[in-house]
């Protein structure tokens, strides 16, 4: 007997694999009696695939029909794909019994238009709400918010889930609608607001009264498609950093552009280099966990990031001035400004330095990247060359093409000093 | 050179801290019950493990370090290292000569060794409960096999009694041939005379649940479907999900 549910499990998982929002962090919720599971703050990944993305959660779509045409999308209605379209039952009982197994954490719903976006809202609601009203399903949701759907409808769904999105897909308006004739950013940026509206709004009623319904606690996030129109880095990066301005945006993530859709005029036909969405995360990570500006990652002169050195790196090249940093006396912020340390030996170097100086030996214990460090700090040692007497352009050099072999190095590096273990 | 021999349990090595502050006499070296004593050695204790006194040491050093430092110690124990029970011995004298905790001094080398075994006992504890999979056995309860590189079950154990609180289940380590069997009320120790069913890791048809086939098979093809074969990359996929893993893995059999 053929498996029918495997077949449409192959079908819509086939369908939702491009959208790349996987987390399942942000609530955290102790088991209840009665209930099925919990949810764990900082989210668990449960499996790798191929390509080396993490499933965390089932993503699924509830349906590959679309009314669109979207030209980015493996889903639009011109494609010649095989359809199909889960049954709410169907789907649960997929949640649950993977759940149990301890395959997943969770759902990842997404569905693609059918009729209109409220009428697909709706169905996806209804999927959500069996399962957390009627099999107690107490894991983790993360339901994507059609855009163009209403109010009441994002806000039943913030009810149930645990994170909402909404894809921006593209960050200028105009490439968007190019590319994607029925959709604009005002059908997006609406239910973003929805959703934080709601989100504050819960987050206020439970100050007052503990039991108050939460709504969508691991707040939202979204998503951008790099590479398939012209925007440039800095535009790119100066929107998800407005994004992170916004209450209850947890997120921003970039997706390079792969030809699903070859024969479509309108996109690129080659792959953009996947180093650039590389980059493109290094630099949100700075702007998330190192203090960093958008505007200081990327500038009218580079409106696009360094494709050979990472996002940090390039900005203490343009800024040798900040360099050398003395890790036993400088701010924490200004430690973690230096290449090839971390936001962990950050921390592990502004509590060591409390009960002894910090040398070299020490920093590389501590898992410092000395190869990088060394041109950008001070400890109580003879100092190395640093990046103001050397030139940036030679530090550059010497971290792109590292030696070859420790003959060479011994020729080049005569004049420099290097520490023992 | 002192040395030390103590029963090679957790207990004993309080205990054996407890005893060399009484002497005053600290050993170089620790040894389990029946190995033979270096050549040099010069003094010889034998420790008695005595509850009691495993029990002062433990509370004095959550006094002195805090009880999230503590937890790094039964890390680094159960890591099972070589030469981490002399670790310990080293990190906890340090922390009650010291007239304030030591645990933030990362420059000393022992303190240092110390935070990384933690870490990576905790990463592999992290890895367990993320590699773990359950098959449904006939009589409505789950097996998962695990055979972590440390002795990380223990850790694991809260994790799963909440998460799956409404089933029963038995978690065991194939390798220490030991596990945990939850009852729907709490996770017991156990360990069975008769493991050789248990230590193929997989259940055998019969032992199956009916729809547990179905159900890995469903998991297969998902696993399968959402792999973007455009952007294969093997080498990150074995760092992320190690090969020692994939023997229980049903999307990897």
């Amino acid at each position: 007997m053929k498996d029918s549910i495997r077949e449409k499990l192959e079908i819509l998982a086939e369908s939702a694999k491009y959208d790349v929002s996987c987390a399942s962090s942000g609530t955290s919720r102790k088991h209840r009696e009665g209930h099925v599971g919990s949810a764990h703050g900082w989210g668990i990944c449960h499996s790798f695939t191929e390509d080396g993305r993490c499933v965390s959660l089932l993503k699924i779509m509830l349906t590959n029909y679309c009314i669109y045409d979207c030209a980015y999308c493996i889903n639009r209605r011109s494609n010649d794909i095989r359809r199909a379209t889960f049954t709410v039952s169907e789907l649960v009982e997929l949640t649950v019994e993977f759940y149990r197994r301890n395959y997943i954490e969770g759902l990842f719903l997404s569905s693609g238009v059918i009729r209109n976006p409220d009428y697909t809202m709706e169905r996806m609601v209804r999927i959500v709400k069996q399962l957390r009203e009627v099999e107690r399903f107490n894991g983790y949701i993360h339901m994507k918010s059609i855009p163009g759907a209403s109010r009441e409808l994002v806000a039943k769904a913030g009810r149930y889930a645990d994170r909402l999105s909404v894809n921006l897909e593209i960050a200028k308006e105009e490439n968007l609608k190019r590319l994607a004739p029925e959709k604009d950013h005002a059908s997006v940026f609406k239910p973003m607001s929805y959703i934080a509206q709601g989100f504050l709004e819960s987050a206020e009623e439970r100050r007052h009264l503990r039991h108050a319904p939460r709504f969508a606690p691991a707040g939202q996030s979204t998503q951008m498609i790099v590479g398939a129109t012209d925007e440039t880095d800095r535009e790119i990066l100066s929107l998800s950093s407005a994004l992170y301005t916004r209450p209850s945006m947890k997120r921003v993530y970039y997706s390079g552009y792969i030809p699903v859709n070859g024969y479509d005029q309108r996109l690129p036909a080659k792959q953009p280099p996947l180093i650039r969405e590389h980059r493109l995360y290094q630099a949100d990570w700075l702007m998330r966990f190192y203090g960093f500006r958008s505007d200081e990652i990327v500038d009218d002169t580079d409106p696009n990031l360094d494709l050979e050195v990472d996002p940090k790196l390039a900005w203490a090249l343009r800024h040798p001035e900040c360099f050398p940093v003395d890790v036993n006396r400088a701010d924490y912020e200004l430690i973690l400004r230096v290449p090839g340390i971390g936001v962990k030996s950050a921390q592990l170097i502004v509590t060591s330095r409390r009960y002894h100086s910090i040398t070299a030996s020490t920093l590389r214990k501590m898992g410092v990247v000395m190869k990088r460090a060394q041109y950008f700090l001070l400890c109580r040692e003879l100092p190395p060359q640093t990046v103001g007497e050397l030139n940036p352009l030679i530090v550059r050099q010497r971290l792109i093409n590292p030696p070859k072999n420790k003959k060479q190095e011994g020729l080049r590096t005569q004049l420099t000093f290097t520490f023992p273990d | 050179m002192t040395v030390f021999r103590y029963d090679k349990t957790f207990e004993g090595l309080l205990s054996a801290l407890f005893d060399a502050y009484v002497r005053r006499t600290f050993p170089d070296q620790l040894i389990g019950p029946g190995e033979p004593a270096p050549l040099f050695t010069h003094e010889m204790y034998e420790v008695m493990t005595r509850t009691d006194a495993a029990e002062r040491v433990w509370k004095g050093l959550e006094k002195k370090l805090g009880r999230r430092v503590c937890h790094q110690l039964t890390h680094v124990w159960l890591s099972e290292q070589a030469g981490g029970d002399e670790l310990l011995m080293r990190y906890m004298h340090k922390a009650f000569d010291a007239p304030q905790s030591i645990a933030g001094d990362f420059t000393d080398d022992d303190v240092l060794q110390v935070k990384k075994i933690a870490q990576k006992v905790a990463k592999e504890k992290e890895r367990l409960i993320q590699f773990v999979r359950f098959q449904k056995a006939g009589d409505g309860s789950y097996f998962a096999p695990v055979s972590p590189l440390y002795n990380v079950l223990p850790l694991s154990i809260g994790y799963f009694t909440d998460r799956f609180a409404d089933q029963r289940w038995l978690l065991y380590d194939t390798k220490r041939r030991y596990g945990y069997y939850y009852d729907l009320q709490r996770a017991m120790e156990i360990t069975l005379e008769h493991d050789e069913a248990l230590l193929k890791g997989w259940l055998s048809e019969e032992m199956q649940a009916e729809d547990e086939k179905i159900f890995q098979e469903r998991w297969q093809s998902y696993f399968r479907a959402v792999t973007i074969r455009e952007r294969l990359n093997p080498k990150l996929h074995r760092q992320l999900m190690p090969r020692r893993f994939w023997q229980y893995l049903p999307e990897k059999r």
